[in-house]
């Protein structure tokens, strides 16, 4: 799960993490009254305007409606023009961003609405460094990945200078050690004052990230400020599903506005539905044989329309809310059930999609293919269901004919 | 011979609700030897379990089974009073780590986690609980382990099995089903199928499973279904070149997903290229595995590898 900017630097503020000051705003005026209050509050002339979107690249990402602005504007007005100058021109980027779609390398040429503004304050930057904490699935141990190359994307990083980035790995039992952070402050070419604040802003943050479950804790930059202190200039922080059961001050970020309506409603009847181009909508049980039904169709010249799996004990209620889904996607041209019975008998699952289209209607051809426990049994009810369903021999044989029948 | 489970693994239930139950019933009715299950709250009870025997198991049994199983308090008490040596955990998510670390404390020498849904955080910490201790891990979040009409350990089902010579390894459940049935089909049998699951944090990898095969003599070929993310293929392909004196075919699923929908930004990175289906089917080719480019091909595949 993501959440934007400005909530991820609250909850580094909470661990007790060193943060810009900041407001988040949705209005033009809150935008110019919140830049007024930092400004009043710092004693610094400058502030930053930051779309608050669930993608990166908002920096060299454009607005559609304003290509001359980017995502993120820092407002220099204010050294010459004083807090009034500062505040006409933050409301005036509010009233432009606000509303308008902003396109990055993240969010594909569609764009996303920017609803959400954060401001704050201008930081007098002597060093930008890159800073994470995520898993390193070949050890199951989480690590610290640092760079002096703050700013740049990390993939960049490595592909180019892969020596510039140092990994530190956390043994669970033992947490990340003085020793460790220390190590990398100075890999990272800090000395003084400012390597010791690095080594405790490395504790702190790799302790916040396993309290919070995090998957992905990413600050890019990470800055050292003029006076040695050290900063999150950006964050960005995404939690592990399996985990959010027990962070409900987590779930309680959630945007609905930056998720797939139909991804949502998948969830609720306990699918898991990805969204994608093509116009062949599947339905599948499991999750590997769903990825594999998605291969199948674009081996055989089509492009797929989502990825669906209905997992091992869909009923009847579930397959319907699958076939709503489906059908719901203007692109999709065909469908394509996909299912291996193990534990779910292939004649439930008949019944399920008789029913289903019963209720639902059907505009697109249906090609169906069952395997497995009770197979027999299941192509006998679609094949008296006398609705217009083509029967499959095998997962290719279904693919190749259902490409063919959304022609 | 088999790898992991065979007619003489004794076998343990941890998480003795819906799922539990039903699976423990549909493995005792396939011939699996289930000796005990561990609930403290319903410690020194029994749970029954009766019905038609299922013949694709065990062979040569009566027609119907009726079992009482004893339920202990803790895993030592079961070990001790019933000598099993395997347990599998269907113990809900949130518990689930904790039922694997108690299963280590008592050195069960293999331990097969269904349950799907677990923190990462948890098996992360799991895992390194089980770092320094003599015992195997195998999932979560996977469909078991079976050894055809000898042991069926989770919830795969088990009439499409038979007895043969090829190891299946995958860490996909339903995909293990297909390349199961080919096998099936094309007569090549299992000698066993491995489910690792599908998380990214597990116990017992390709390559463990790979070394398993291929010291077993009855295993004259593997079946290896991998999917996007991580490097696990990789380092299965790197193995393979080294080591492997049989032959391999395998399956890749994910050629079709999109970029970035899955994997995290910065999680691409550890791999550094090595996350996407084209690399690993890269990797296994040029370690001589024969890649079924569809899911129906995996059993011709496997056909087309042993030559």
């Amino acid at each position: 799960m993501k959440i934007h900017e400005y909530q991820a630097k609250a909850l580094m503020k909470d661990a007790g993490l060193s943060v810009p000051a900041g407001i988040m705003v949705t209005d033009p005026d809150a935008a110019g009254a919140a830049a007024a209050k930092l400004v009043a509050e710092t004693g610094n002339p400058v502030v930053v305007v930051k779309s608050q979107i669930h993608a990166g690249g908002r920096g060299k990402g454009r607005f559609i409606e304003h290509p001359e602005l980017g995502g993120v504007n820092v407002v220099l007005d204010g050294i010459d023009g004083g807090v009034e100058a500062t505040k006409a021109k933050v409301a005036e980027l509010a009233s432009k961003m606000l509303g308008s779609t902003l396109v990055t390398v993240q969010t594909g040429p569609e764009g996303k609405t920017v609803n959400r503004l954060y401001i704050e304050q201008g930081i007098d930057i002597a060093t930008e460094l890159y800073l994470s904490v995520l898993l390193d699935r070949s050890t199951s141990r989480n690590i610290v990945m640092a760079s002096t190359e703050g700013g740049t994307e990390i993939e960049v990083v490595a592909e180019e200078t892969p020596e510039k980035i140092l990994k530190e790995e956390i043994d669970p039992a033992f947490g990340l050690r003085d020793f460790q952070a220390a190590r990398v402050a100075a890999g990272l070419g800090l000395e003084g004052p400012a390597a010791r604040n690095a080594a405790v802003f490395l504790k702190t943050l790799t302790k916040a990230a396993v309290d919070l479950d995090t998957d992905l804790v990413e600050i890019n930059p990470l800055v050292v400020t003029t006076d040695g202190r050290v900063m999150a200039l950006d964050g960005k922080m995404s939690f592990e599903a399996n985990a959010l059961f027990r962070h409900p001050e987590i779930v309680a970020l959630r945007d609905p506005s930056e998720e797939d309506a139909a991804e949502a409603q998948a969830k609720e009847y306990g699918l898991s539905f990805i969204k994608l181009d093509g116009s062949i909508g599947c339905m599948v049980n499991g999750a590997g044989l769903a990825m594999a039904t998605m291969d199948i169709i674009k081996y055989v010249g089509g492009e797929p329309a989502n990825f669906l799996d209905v997992g091992g004990g869909a009923e009847k209620e579930q397959i319907a809310a699958a076939f709503k889904i489906i059908t719901a996607d203007p692109n999709v041209k065909g469908i394509f059930v996909n299912i291996f019975g193990g534990i779910m008998r292939c004649d439930t699952i008949a019944e399920g999609i008789v029913a289903a289209v019963h209720e639902v209607g059907l505009d697109v051809p249906l090609v169906v293919r069952l395997e497995g426990t009770n197979v027999e049994l299941g192509k006998q009810i679609i094949n008296e269901s006398e609705l217009n369903v083509v029967s499959a021999e095998d997962m290719k044989d279904g693919a190749v004919k259902i490409v063919e029948l959304a022609k | 011979m088999s790898v992991l489970v065979n007619k003489d693994t004794k076998v343990l239930v941890q998480g003795l609700g819906k799922t539990g139950s039903f699976h423990t019933d549909k493995a005792i009715a396939y011939g699996t030897n289930m000796v005990g299950a561990v609930h403290p709250s319903r410690a020194g009870q029994t749970e029954s379990f009766s019905g038609e025997t299922d013949h694709s198991g065990v062979q040569g049994r009566q027609n119907t089974y009726s079992v009482e199983l004893p339920i202990f308090r803790s895993l030592i008490e079961a070990v001790d009073a019933t000598g099993a040596n395997a347990s599998v955990v269907y113990v809900p998510p949130p518990f689930a780590a904790d039922a694997i670390m108690e299963a280590a404390e008592a050195g069960m020498p293999l331990i097969i986690c269904i349950t799907e849904g677990i923190p990462v955080a948890d098996m992360v910490i799991a895992k390194r609980y089980l770092q320094d201790r003599d015992v195997r891990l195998v999932g979560p979040n996977c469909p078991g382990v079976i050894t055809p009409q000898e042991c069926k350990i989770g919830i795969m089902p088990g009439y499409i099995h038979t007895p043969g010579k090829i190891g299946v390894v995958s860490r996909s459940g339903t995909l293990t089903y297909e390349a199961v049935h080919q096998l099936t089909l094309s007569g090549l049998g299992q000698t066993t199928a491995i489910g690792i699951g599908g998380d990214p944090v597990n116990g017992t990898n390709f390559v463990d499973c790979l070394k398993l095969f291929n010291d077993d003599p009855d295993t004259e070929g593997v079946i290896m279904i991998g999917e996007i993310g991580g490097t696990a293929e990789e380092e299965a392909a790197e193995w393979i070149t080294a080591n492997m004196n049989k032959p391999v075919a395998g399956f890749i699923a994910g050629t079709s997903a999109p970029p970035g929908k899955r994997m995290g930004h910065a999680g691409a990175i550890i791999s550094g290229g090595k996350g996407t289906a084209a690399a690993k089917i890269e990797a296994l080719e040029a370690a001589g595995v024969v890649i079924a480019p569809t899911p129906t091909d995996m059993g011709t595949a496997m056909l087309q590898a042993m030559g």
